[in-house]
């Protein structure tokens, strides 16, 4: 085998394990804290990946939202939401079963028919071109209406928020 | 031997453009840590440091070789792995903006089409350092420094993009060496100047400098979120810093003061070279200045300052660009 080859099977072996182990420490591990390293950790692999796949922008672009603000973003709302030593002493694991396991389920079903009804070509093949501009002709003529559904869903996120926030207010007086 | 001379030579000249990006790092901290400590000197109308070798030259390097040599105090109690990880997850990625940076026309490692995006993503990664050091440290002074690294950093990550996605519609792409040839006639500092003022302002809150630099106010959280580290551990914090502030400028240069482009030089091809790290030290310089000049802000203010002027400043700057960019 070339050099090269021995090189790109080694790093994707490598992204692949960073991914599955994120994601073990994700919901392994003690304290909250570190299940928010291994969730960024997963992303991380998950962004090598999509450079194997031939898209460096995506990539960037989930190391920049997904490792990058999202993770901060619940780093601040694990933070500001528990006081140092809850977020020691919470442990998460084994909590809400009931809503947890139906819910993965589902996901990994619909997973399950959607790659098997893919039909999947080599990277290597396909000659399609992945810069920005074939990204956002994409998102914006092809699957138009997937992209304004997901920024009504997090207009729906945003008002839940508020919504949630108000309450607690009001059930503790107005503070 | 088979396998040695199987080795491709671009393996080697990988190692060899590490080990001269890891050489221009360290000596950028030493430099800037020498020109800082004299320009504060000079500000405050004292001599800065005067004693090791020719106008106190030498300093810098007696203290990185002090540094190096101290023992690294470990507190009790610290989050184990979390705590030795941080200033590694602050150093690691500072090398590899230099891959997109276009310091010649024939000096970038790669043109990436996305090089403008690749920069700000491995600075943003810094708030994972920084957060994380502060958590780990079991200490109350680092928390709060970490809590305000955090909110301070997604504040002002926004007008940044926002200002970066200004030029981008103006040249239609988000290569480094795209947007320079793009100024060819005329530089972006002078067709965007309200997008110049806002990147450089949230480039100097994103590395956390004066007088912005919350997350490490002496004067009221000790050392903020590096309180508990010592030798070599916090001096990998000062040099990621000082890189952080080299990148900065360089894309704040790139993106409006017209990259390596200049009045020729009789350097030959050296001279864009010469120009792009006289602009990019000239802006640095101008950090080290505000650091020295301005008082600290409140947090409320600093915080009031990004989502209530910055943010709607941008969105405003963004959407004139695009209507005068759809319209000429």
């Amino acid at each position: 085998m070339h050099f090269y080859q021995i090189i790109a099977e080694i790093i994707f072996w490598l992204l692949v394990l960073i991914t599955i182990g994120g994601g073990f420490l994700a919901i392994g591990a003690r304290m909250l804290i570190h299940s928010l390293m291994g969730l960024s950790i997963t992303f991380l692999g998950v962004a090598g990946l999509y450079i194997y796949l031939g898209s460096f922008f995506i990539s960037l672009l989930q190391v920049l939202i997904y490792g990058g603000a999202i993770c901060i973003v619940l780093v601040f709302g694990i933070m500001v939401g528990y006081t140092p030593r809850q977020i020691v002493e919470t442990r998460i694991r084994g909590e809400n079963l009931l809503l947890a396991v139906p819910t993965c389920g589902l996901a990994v079903a619909l997973l399950y028919f959607a790659i098997r009804r893919t039909g999947w070509v080599p990277a290597a093949q396909r000659l399609a071109d992945y810069s920005i501009e074939r990204v956002g002709h994409t998102l914006l003529y092809d699957f138009c209406l997937g992209f304004e559904l997901i920024s009504l869903l997090l207009l729906v996120g945003m008002i839940g928020a508020i919504i949630v926030v108000n309450s607690q207010e009001e059930e503790s007086g107005g503070q | 031997m088979d396998i040695l001379s199987n080795i491709p030579p671009h393996l080697f000249r990988m190692i060899i453009a590490v080990a001269v990006v890891l050489g221009f790092v360290f000596a950028n901290a030493t430099v800037m840590g020498y020109l800082e400590r004299k320009l504060a000197g000079r500000f405050q109308r004292r001599l800065g440091p005067m004693e090791v070798g020719w106008h106190g030259i030498l300093q810098m390097p007696v203290d990185g070789i002090k540094l190096i040599a101290k023992q690294l105090i470990v507190p009790d109690n610290v989050a184990g792995i979390l705590f030795y990880v941080a200033p590694l997850i602050a150093m690691s990625p500072v090398a590899l903006p230099f891959l997109v940076i276009p310091f010649a026309p024939g000096l970038q490692v790669i043109d990436l089409d996305v090089g403008a995006i690749f920069v700000l993503t491995m600075i943003s990664f810094n708030t994972v350092a920084v957060f994380l050091a502060g958590w780990s440290s079991n200490n109350n002074y680092a928390m709060i420094g970490a809590m305000r690294a955090v909110a301070q950093n997604i504040a002002y990550e926004i007008p940044i993009l926002l200002s970066v996605l200004a030029i981008g519609l103006m040249t239609n792409t988000f290569s480094m060496k795209g947007i320079i040839e793009a100024q060819k006639s005329i530089w972006f500092i002078i067709v965007q100047p309200a997008a110049f003022i806002m990147m450089f302002i949230c480039s100097i809150a994103e590395t956390n400098r004066a007088p912005f630099d919350l997350p490490e106010a002496e004067s009221e959280l000790t050392a903020g979120f590096h309180t508990e580290y010592s030798g070599i551990a916090f001096s990998l914090f000062m040099i990621a810093e000082y890189t952080y502030m080299f990148v900065n400028c360089c894309l704040v240069a790139t993106l409006f003061l017209g990259g390596w482009k200049g009045i020729p030089l009789p350097f030959g091809d050296y001279s864009s070279c010469i120009w792009f790290f006289a602009k990019v030290y000239f802006l640095m310089f101008v950090i080290v200045w505000c650091r020295w000049t301005f008082p600290r802000v409140r947090f409320d203010q600093l915080m009031n300052f990004a989502w209530k002027y910055l943010i709607p400043f941008s969105l405003v700057n963004l959407l004139i660009t695009a209507i005068l960019v759809k319209l000429l």
